[in-house]
């Protein structure tokens, strides 16, 4: 990813900062063009690319968009649907005709009931924030068994690396299924021991939220584990 | 407000009794992220007061018919701590801290990109843990960061700053004594990058010429108020890209 502009130093920016002239740029995510100039919307990096002008935020709430893969608890069960906290501001809906099993009225519970966790996608959500899941997919299912884990949402760039070259990293010095969900729950399976150099491993990013410290972190272990 | 006549609040040398010039602020200190529990948080200190702000959210907004359909709400609660004052306070809501929750909220609306979280509801729970005179002004501020530390777009911060007039002469951030004997409070929420202001709120009288000038005082405390701000988010963040 590009920072800034290229060859100078990353400039953090705060909200209502007026990062530069907008002629010939376009405004991105973070940041607003009012009159002949771009201001900053968030506290974050300011980032340019092909003519883009961003704010990547440092922290942010996750903002649920179609497609996205989500790691979801069940909240609430209806005769013919679910409702899944997803961490997000809104509870999502998962209908009993986007379940991956035969539901028939009223039996509901009997696949998922309150607490469950499950791996979904998001089907659909619309301007007022209703979201539509789906389970029909490749993948997607009930997860029975593992932990799930929560990091910023701001942080599963980091977590995943480039072509998720980090979370298969990851899997292979754990030995764990580890699946980044993009509403910043990860589900970790393993052995109880590997599922606990997992969890360590995240945390380390959670702590430090620092790219370079949570690479170091993960070449240590690689060395370590690579020893015995 | 109004004045007390025989109260001297200014001393021969033309200085304020706690030694300050008038148009010299009290000390500034801010610091952001201090509640780990909360999406943002702040603590101000202006002088003596000490101001604590959380942001939650955004949320889906409870009970619903407080929804907006095109828009977020903002949600303020203004609260003093009983120990905060010398005299204890009574907890929980009075009039005075309804009416600053809500010229608090309306403030930040104006400022927060509300219309992207529709439907949606920000909590902004601000604590006074200390009152010396510019509590409501300490907690704008601190509410401001504590929502750019939560994530929450804005188009600019909020900073709470209030000038006055105390023996006929205008002075900037009135002290406990000034508020209390003073003539006149003007305490205004400014846009420190444009210089907008998001409210405005007057007690006592002011002739034109000492509004102008009082107002001149008061963009130039939010600038430096400002400064404190920004460096607050900067020390938060530093250490690099995550």
């Amino acid at each position: 990813m590009s920072k800034g502009q290229v060859g100078a130093e990353q400039r953090l920016v705060t909200p209502g900062m007026v990062v530069g002239p907008s002629s010939g740029k376009r405004a991105g995510s973070g940041m607003i063009a009012e009159k002949i100039e771009f201001i900053a919307t968030r506290v974050g990096w300011l980032h340019e690319q092909n003519n883009v002008v961003s704010v990547s935020p440092i922290n942010s709430a996750y903002m649920p968009r179609s497609g996205d893969l989500i790691v979801g608890f069940v909240a609430e069960v209806r005769n013919n649907l679910w409702f899944f906290d997803v961490n997000g501001p809104f509870q999502a809906l998962l209908p009993m005709s986007l379940a991956p099993w035969k539901v028939e009225f009223g039996s509901t519970r009997k696949h998922l009931g309150i607490g469950d966790a499950a791996l979904a996608r998001i089907q659909e959500v619309d301007e007022p924030h209703n979201m539509v899941l789906t389970m029909k997919g490749v993948g997607l299912r009930r997860l029975n068994e593992g932990a799930v884990l929560s990091i910023p949402v701001n942080l599963i760039d980091t977590l995943r690396g480039d072509n998720n070259s980090m979370v298969s990293r990851i899997r292979d010095v754990t030995d764990c299924r580890i699946i980044v969900g993009d509403n910043g729950r990860v589900w970790v399976h393993g052995s109880s021991d590997d599922m606990r150099v997992a969890r360590e491993l995240i945390q380390t990013l959670n702590q430090e939220g620092h790219k370079n410290t949570f690479e170091s972190a993960v070449k240590a272990l690689e060395n370590e584990r690579g020893e015995h | 407000m109004g004045g007390y006549g025989d109260v001297k609040l200014l001393r021969e040398d033309g200085k304020r009794l706690d030694g300050r010039a008038i148009d010299e602020m009290r000390p500034v200190t801010i610091e952001a992220g201090v509640l780990p529990a909360a999406d943002g948080s702040a603590m101000v200190t202006h002088g003596l007061n000490v101001a604590v702000a959380a942001v939650y959210g955004p949320m889906e907004a409870h009970p619903r018919k407080i929804q907006r359909q095109d828009r977020a709400v903002i949600d303020v609660r203004y609260n003093m701590a009983p120990f905060s004052t010398g005299d204890r306070i009574r907890p929980g809501f009075n009039r005075r801290s309804r009416e600053i929750s809500k010229v608090t909220a309306e403030s930040l609306e104006s400022v927060v990109l509300v219309e992207r979280y529709p439907r949606s509801k920000i909590r902004v729970e601000i604590e006074i843990l200390a009152a010396e005179a510019g509590t409501r002004c300490a907690g704008i501020t601190a509410a401001s960061v504590a929502l750019a530390d939560a994530g929450i777009p804005m188009r600019d911060m909020i900073v709470g700053v209030a000038s006055g007039k105390i023996e006929d002469t205008v002075v900037l951030d009135l002290d406990k004594a000034e508020d209390n004997y003073g003539q006149a409070d003007l305490p205004v929420g400014i846009l420190p990058n444009t210089g907008e202001i998001a409210f405005l709120q007057m007690d006592g009288d002011l002739s034109v010429e000492e509004y102008n000038l009082a107002m001149e005082y008061n963009h130039k405390a939010a600038k430096e108020i400002h400064e404190v701000m920004v460096d607050a988010l900067k020390r938060r963040y530093e250490g690099g890209e995550a």
